[in-house]
């Protein structure tokens, strides 16, 4: 196909789009968050709605530990995105691990806290109202640290076989948006699971 | 413009047999592969729910009727609902999109072609998944064997105490998978249209299709995403013993309604917007003059898209919700009438003092233009919650939406369908048969859906299987179901005018519209690549410009 220039006076105007990347995951970030938005509004619908028991205020326990794990991830992963972009191989393959090692100390806390609840508390998803949207709500988050979790440690495969470059620096950078996108997510579940609901 | 420059010369060598090309139908990224395949796919639910509706109408020409089983005429209404918004208008809006996007906005391939494919296969795993319910669905119960809760599935039917049986599994399931490729799709039309865009088309001067698909996309990601939640709640209600709409455990029927239509009502507007956008693109050319007022067409359509996400109790007013629900939601349900009236008035604007063309693309888009007004007054009508009181959950509510989705909807497709035939294919359609579906199907649809405001009028309820004669009710619902073998007859010869000019048609040439935006520079169909060279333009009608190198538009814009 000839497209025949149409020579117009101006034709040396700046011509910039957006990367395609960020923008499909500002997108995917987007119809999450409308996710997570019908399940925090369910949550919040039925706080005080149980039937019976046990109640929030009666089992829940604060995770401090485990939510600055979570959120310093966030730090971590930055300082990591920068290093690699730096071209600072082996320091780009430490923070990159520590975030994953702070996520799964996440994870443990989550999976410590359930079988708390279940096996000493006798919560479970079918117990009551409060049971369900817990376990869904705090169920979700952690899918999805999970998953972000299985993207890491692929990122690190690769590191650990030679395989990333400074060059890839804008994709780890796309994997640290939703991995920073899980960490404000955890912030509205702290907020409202164990200050709101408590 | 020089046209030939690009012709490329037809393989002389054997075609590859056809278990080859099928598996590179299969495995294909190539966006204009996957449109068709879309478009396809939806055509083939489009006849499965049609023969769903058909069924319904044969019920119900006549009081006391015994064509199907109460039970089954539930499964058929469930069916039909489910099938056409998620099987067929959204399918084939996702794929036209898919083939027209990138070649409008002069892009070799969408943003991300992998995950296209995958949205596709996902889409079309979901539509079987809901008709393997006919088979899988009796479950160890030997209950019903396909979805019979209605297209929105109210709690507490789709509770396990309601429905046994697996049906209401494979409801949930298919939607949510679909769900998944709309959501994904839909990232990439945004993708696609923010970054893929060749040099020199700044947002102002992107074809008024992208940008509506643009807005369709966003509420996709917006609003189907709440359905996903929400299928994913009841999935916890049915498999793990949940209680999100359990309303013995304190839970809530109306926390569905209320997520349902969340998702559901921008839906409708995820559905007609990329009518619209048809509209945009053949009213103009049609006409030949240029879009009147292209930027209050784009900003009244980022309007529909906000509003439209505020509105959705409207259809719940019947629950019984309290005033100042009801008034916010009355009024941002008025308020939506003033951007589509915006739009309404701009197409006509267009046609007023042009050389109107009344081809088969043409046809369909002007009587869209009347009917959707139409569909549009009832729609107000019903948003009044007092007139809602009296005919919500009538055969009103159905004429309305069927107005919006068949008169508004539809039409405007049947018309991309003749618009881009020709690119597609290659081949020009039959000019005969085409007006011939336009009246049959016209005809049809007055006749069917005109007449059924009436008995919603008198008070004859939707979703019953039949009725006692002497309501005054007989002969509208007679009318009502003549109608329909109209349409049927219209279908019939449109599948046929495809086929048959697909194989017979004469060939097209890359541009038998005198047409204005990117995709008709290149061959008929197009090469996998698209174009050559990526184009640059300098206005919203980069044709016109070529074609006319001494009056350009980019002078005026």
């Amino acid at each position: 196909m000839s497209t025949p220039a149409i020579t117009m006076p101006e034709a040396d105007i700046r011509w910039t789009r957006p990367t395609r990347g960020p923008v499909g995951m500002y997108c995917l970030i987007a119809a999450e968050a409308a996710i997570f938005t019908i399940f925090v509004v369910a949550y919040i619908f039925y706080i005080g709605k149980s039937l019976t028991g046990p109640q929030p205020q009666d089992v829940l326990r604060v995770p401090i530990f485990f939510t600055i794990c979570l959120l310093s991830s966030s730090l971590t992963i930055n300082l990591a995105v920068k290093s690699l972009s730096s071209g600072k191989m082996r320091s780009f393959a430490l923070w990159w691990f520590l975030t994953i090692v702070l996520g799964a100390v996440f994870l443990a806390g989550t999976a410590r806290e359930w079988s708390h609840l279940i096996y000493d508390e006798g919560l479970t998803i079918q117990t009551n109202l409060f049971g369900t949207t817990y376990y869904s709500l705090v169920g979700l988050h952690a899918f999805h640290v999970t998953i972000g979790l299985l993207a890491l440690a692929t990122v690190s495969l690769f590191t650990l076989f030679g395989q990333v470059r400074p060059a890839h620096a804008e994709r780890a950078e796309v994997l640290s948006m939703y991995w920073h996108f899980v960490d404000v997510v955890w912030v509205v579940v702290f907020i409202v699971v164990y200050i709101v609901g408590r | 413009m020089s046209t030939e420059s690009i012709a490329w010369p037809r393989p002389t060598v054997a075609p590859s047999p056809l278990v080859e090309r099928l598996h590179e139908w299969v495995t294909t990224v190539d966006h204009k592969r996957l449109g068709i395949l879309y478009i396809l796919y939806a055509l083939l639910f489009l006849l499965l729910g049609g023969v769903e509706a058909t069924i319904l109408r044969i019920q119900l020409i006549r009081p006391l009727n015994n064509f199907v089983s109460p039970q089954v005429f539930n499964r058929m209404f469930t069916m039909h609902g489910t099938t056409m918004i998620f099987f067929v208008v959204m399918p084939v809006m996702f794929g036209f999109a898919n083939y027209l996007i990138p070649l409008m906005i002069g892009a070799r391939d969408m943003a991300f072609p992998r995950l296209n494919a995958f949205s596709f296969w996902m889409t079309a795993f979901g539509g079987l998944l809901l008709y393997f319910s006919f088979v899988g669905g009796d479950g160890l119960y030997g209950a019903g064997n396909a979805p019979d809760v209605g297209w929105f599935a109210y709690a507490p039917l789709t509770s396990k105490t309601f429905s046994r049986g697996h049906s209401t599994d494979f409801w949930i399931l298919s939607l949510l998978v679909s769900g998944f490729g709309s959501i994904g799709t839909a990232i990439n039309i945004i993708a696609t249209v923010l970054c893929m865009r060749c040099r020199g088309m700044t947002l102002r001067k992107m074809p008024l299709l992208a940008w509506l698909n643009l807005t369709m996309a966003g509420l996709v990601v917006l609003a189907v995403s709440p359905l996903t939640a929400a299928q994913v709640m009841l999935l916890v209600d049915r498999y793990l013993g949940g209680h999100f709409f359990d309303t013995q455990a304190g839970g809530s029927a109306v926390m569905w309604m209320h997520f349902f239509w969340v998702f559901g009502h921008p839906e409708v507007y995820v559905l007609v917007i990329p009518a619209f956008a048809f509209a945009s693109e053949i009213i103009p050319v049609f006409s030949r003059k240029a879009i009147f007022g292209y930027p209050v067409m784009v900003a009244a359509t980022m309007c529909i898209g906000f509003i439209g996400m505020s509105v959705w109790a409207h259809h719940m007013f019947t629950v019984g919700m309290s005033s100042a629900a009801n008034t916010f939601f009355v009024l941002s349900t008025m308020a939506t009438a003033v951007p589509t009236g915006i739009k309404i008035f701009n197409w006509l604007a267009t046609m007023w003092g042009g050389q109107i063309h009344f081809k088969t693309p043409m046809l369909f888009c002007t009587a869209f233009l009347f009917q959707f007004l139409i569909a549009g007054l009832t729609g107000i009508m019903l948003g009044n919650a007092p007139f809602n009181w009296q005919l919500g959950n009538s055969y009103f509510v159905i004429a309305h939406f069927h107005y919006v989705i068949v008169g508004g909807i539809l039409f405007t497709l049947f018309g991309a369908f003749y618009y881009w035939f020709p690119k597609m294919s290659g081949k020009m359609y039959n000019e005969t048969l085409g007006k011939l579906h336009f009246w049959l199907f016209f005809i049809g649809f007055h006749l069917t859906f005109d007449f059924m405001h009436v008995p919603g009028i008198l008070g004859m309820p939707r979703r019953i299987y039949t009725y006692e004669p002497g309501r005054g009710w007989d002969i509208w619902n007679f009318i009502v179901t003549i109608g329909v073998f109209f349409q049927a007859a219209g279908i019939l010869v449109f599948m046929a005018n495809l086929l048959w000019s697909y194989l017979r048609g004469e060939l097209a040439g890359s541009d038998p519209w005198d047409a204005w935006t990117l995709e008709w520079s290149t061959s008929s169909p197009p090469p996998a690549y698209n174009f050559a060279d990526i184009p640059e333009v300098k206005s919203r009608r980069p044709l016109w410009d070529l074609k006319h190198p001494e009056d350009p538009d980019w002078q005026y814009e």
